[in-house]
């Protein structure tokens, strides 16, 4: 389960909505750095952290309070699958980080488990993501990222960190899990930013 | 529960071959995390992710990266404080 048959690799039902370099799939591939966090949502909790070090934290009931989205969006893995029009429910980073005062450019993405992913603070703003914990209507496995992650569809799917647990917010622009190791320092699939340098 | 989705150290040989002339899989390394020591084939080994990486079978801290992009592979070693390969043939 969760691999991706290597004989599916046309382009039926893509076409134009696939970006450069990628295949349609219809499973839901699992990728992992490590192993799986099992973090129960007593235990959950997200916090924002400015540039000035002031600090800004949800657990989950008041993650369930705020206004949540139905997100329709195709997603595109840098290992070359995409995935189209996955439904989820989450929070709009626009919703959580509406009472925050920040002017610093860039987010760091951080993960129970220590994985992290660096994105542009705008590519997090103007409807463009969210901290996602349903997918396809139930709640989000921990395979997937459960209890939620981070969902940033225009860019690369290594940017939507799953088990997300917090945002640094800085002024100068640090590199990731990924982008330290060779990957794009941005992720745009329909760039094909796959690779530092693309 | 849920399965490992991890492989053993011994699944990195191939990748490592590209750099390494001697099989570094024997080789006896330390975790910078947790300072275990242990042949690298003891470790866990995370292969379906964007590249290869290898952790601590004690604090399941990164060892090693493998990145093959399209013109360079990038190899990370920060994890390993050393890797201690014998002098000794066989």
């Amino acid at each position: 389960m969760g691999i991706v048959s290597s004989g599916f690799t046309g382009r039926r039902g893509g076409g134009k909505d696939l970006p450069p370099g990628q295949y349609l799939t219809h499973e839901f591939p699992v990728l992992s750095a490590g192993p799986t966090p099992h973090i129960l949502t007593d235990h959950w909790e997200f916090t924002v952290t400015t540039e000035s070090g002031e600090k800004y934290k949800w657990d989950w009931a008041a993650l369930m309070a705020l206004p949540s989205e139905e997100i329709t969006k195709d997603i595109h893995c840098v290992t070359r699958w995409s995935k189209l029009q996955t439904t989820w429910k989450g929070v709009s980073l626009d919703t959580l980080l509406a009472d925050v005062e920040t002017g610093a450019d860039f987010a760091m993405a951080h993960s129970y488990g220590g994985y992290t992913t660096n994105v542009p603070l705008d590519d997090l703003l103007d409807g463009q993501s969210w901290i996602a914990y349903e997918y396809d209507g139930e709640p989000l496995d921990p395979e997937h990222g459960g209890p939620a992650r981070l969902l940033v569809p225009h860019l690369y799917f290594w940017k939507s960190a799953k088990w997300v647990r917090g945002l640094v917010l800085s002024d100068t622009e640090d590199l990731g899990f990924w982008e330290t190791a060779g990957y794009h320092e941005y992720g745009d699939p329909w760039k094909e930013q796959r690779y530092a340098g693309d | 529960m849920t399965q490992a989705n991890y492989l053993d150290g011994n699944a990195a040989a191939g990748a490592l071959s590209e750099f390494f002339a001697v099989d570094i899989t024997a080789a006896v390394g330390q975790c910078n995390g947790c300072g275990r020591t242990g042949v690298f084939a003891e470790a866990r080994l995370y292969v379906d992710a964007p590249g290869l990486v290898a952790r601590c079978a004690g604090c399941d801290g990164v060892l090693l990266r493998v990145v093959t992009t399209t013109n360079d592979t990038y190899l990370d070693l920060r994890g390993l404080t050393y890797l201690r390969i014998s002098n000794s043939p066989g």
